[in-house]
């Protein structure tokens, strides 16, 4: 099995200054990989250069094989059709994520219409906005005819989350990348949006590139971690291998960190 | 109840029409209905002497006549016409190119964008009116066409800057970076996101440039380089009254007053065209 995702000595470079040094992954169809790393670490950038979509200024190196194709140095013609077939992101920051503008309804559609251009689907407006409905249903949106009808600014931070990974599920993707999802909700918001990322990619069976700095919510979600530190690897495995014996310092501080916040949770009344 | 189904309740309610767009729409609806009623009808002929000179306003000449006898209310009626027709021309030009030439910049690349942008500057740095000066004069005489382009060009600077600045904010956002992912190519992005996104910023401030563009007029035909007779420009107005603004005060003041009214009301209209399109700002207004 070709992986959908292939990154082999990749360096970012901005004015000089390396962003990102040999940093080197896969990702099988179907697999699950962490990228954990303290904020500037390069998470972010790792996963805009796999998807080609790094600002203006940053000049990558390497190769990055998405789905067999080359993203290094290809033209933005040539990834715009790649891109909405292979990947899909859902990103940190909920209010962000969605177009102030547009109803949430049309905004789902937008995608669902792209998806079905690109598949040769229907595209008229009633199967587009019955599988709107259907996307808002399966992200276990209440009402979901009613969020539909709704601006963003009127639908709480979570289920802007939710609305957003319609939107990417919309694009049916064989790669997730999930960029730290659930940083901005809180706590209980976060563990459902988990427990719904988790379901959606095992059901679909798709590939998942989740983003966090958080180790605990990492391990749950999938089976192999790389570790990111000032832009270059410093680990990588299973995760319950490098949960066990983290080899680098800088994951044993993040293993020790997280079972000492678990203890201290254990201890409270 | 929620915090969400309040949230709700109060964002259903239709969205209330602010005092300043009614007030905006009947002043510019006003202008508009006067100068298209001059196509077809005016109360005297506008080059014929129809009473004596400098007469004060009486209920045959509702704004007095000028030095040469002419009805000025007639001469207002069209001016009215030709302010309007320069104004919508002047937007449309400048809209254009502006919006076109801001997008552009949003997207280059850093070289271009920092080309565009110092270009700009520059072109901003000259006030309206001379820039259209410097125009009409490297033309071929002056016409209201010229007048038009000229004012055209002098606003597209303004609005290309102000395009540039509101694109690039747009393009930050995390829902351009998706769309992108999903396979929206950059047009695609220019008219899902973009423009509906800069649009209510946008309105204000072409409305903006549509009431700088029927000063500009005034104050190019003021000094000659307007309109030429028998196009009666407010500005023209203004300038032959002028020898006789003590005697008569009127010539300048009826003229005067048409000239702010359609400035004020094209300002109030866009102020409340911002609110309706705008959906983040119904819930506050
Ligand atoms: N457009 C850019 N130009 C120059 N430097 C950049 C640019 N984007 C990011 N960087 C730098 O690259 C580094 C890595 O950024 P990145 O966004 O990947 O961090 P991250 O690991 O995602 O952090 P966080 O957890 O805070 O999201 C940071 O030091 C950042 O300042
Ligand atoms: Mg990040």
């Amino acid at each position: 099995m070709s992986p959908l995702l292939d990154i082999e000595g990749l360096s970012i470079h901005a004015g000089g200054k390396a962003l990102l040094s040999n940093v080197s992954f896969s990702i099988l169809p179907g697999e699950r990989l962490g990228l954990i790393g303290e904020s500037g670490s390069g998470k972010s950038l790792t996963a805009l250069a796999a998807i080609g979509l790094l600002a203006d200024g940053l000049r990558p190196s390497g190769s990055i094989l998405l789905d067999g194709k080359q993203v290094i140095g290809a033209r933005d013609r040539d990834l715009v059709p790649l891109r909405g077939a292979v990947a899909a992101v859902v990103f940190q920051e909920p209010l962000t994520a969605l177009d102030p503008l547009m109803k949430i309804g049309r905004q789902v559609g937008e995608a669902v219409r792209r998806r079905a251009r690109r598949d040769g689907g229907a595209t008229d407006a009633t199967s587009v906005m019955s599988e709107v409905l259907d996307l808002l249903d399966q992200v276990a949106l209440p009402q979901p005819q009613r969020i539909a009808e709704s601006w963003p600014h009127e639908i709480s931070g979570g289920q802007r989350q939710r609305a957003a990974i319609a939107m990417a599920l919309a694009c049916k993707p064989k790669l997730l990348i999930a960029d730290e999802p659930t940083t901005a909700l809180d706590v209980t918001t976060q563990a459902e949006i988990l427990k719904l990322l988790g379901q959606l990619v095992r059901e679909r069976n798709m590939a998942l590139l989740f983003i966090s700095h958080d180790l605990p919510v990492v391990a749950g979600a999938v089976d192999r971690v790389v570790v990111l530190r000032h832009g270059r690897i410093v680990e990588h495995g299973p995760v319950a291998s490098v949960f066990r014996q983290p080899i680098h310092e800088y994951t044993q501080s993040l293993v020790a960190a997280a079972r000492a916040f678990d203890n201290a949770l254990e201890i409270a009344p | 109840m929620t915090d969400m189904d309040l949230v709700n309740a109060v964002s259903e309610g239709r969205p209330r029409r602010s005092w300043t767009f009614t007030i905006g729409a009947v002043i510019v609806g006003l202008h508009l209905l006067v100068g298209l009623s001059t196509l077809f009808w005016t109360p005297y002929d506008p080059s014929a002497m129809s009473g004596g000179r400098l007469e004060v306003p009486s209920f045959e000449h509702l704004a007095g006549t000028d030095r040469l006898g002419r009805d000025l209310f007639t001469l207002i009626m069209i001016g009215s016409r030709i302010a309007l027709t320069v104004g919508i021309g002047a937007v449309i030009i400048g809209g254009l190119i502006g919006i076109t030439i801001g997008l552009i910049a949003a997207f280059a690349s850093k070289t271009l964008d920092d080309m565009l942008a110092a270009g700009l500057d520059i072109l901003i740095a000259f006030p309206t009116l001379l820039l259209a000066m410097l125009i009409v004069a490297s033309s071929e005489g002056a016409s209201l066409g010229t007048a038009i382009i000229a004012i055209g060009i002098a606003n597209s600077a303004i609005v290309a800057r102000l395009t540039r600045i509101l694109a690039k904010r747009v393009l930050a956002m995390d829902y351009i970076t998706a769309s992108r992912i999903s396979g929206t190519t950059w047009l695609g992005v220019v008219i899902i996101h973009i423009l509906p996104n800069i649009w209510p910023t946008l309105l204000v401030n072409l409305a903006l440039q549509f009431g700088l563009a029927v000063i500009a007029e005034a104050s190019l035909s003021y000094l000659g380089l307007g309109a030429p007779p028998p196009n009666a420009s407010w500005g023209r107005l203004l300038q032959e009254a002028q020898g006789t603004v003590y005697s008569a005060p009127f010539g300048a003041i009826a003229p005067g007053i048409a000239l702010v009214s359609l400035v004020i009301g094209i300002n109030l209209l866009a102020d409340g065209l911002r609110d309706i399109a705008d959906p983040t700002r119904r819930r506050r207004s």
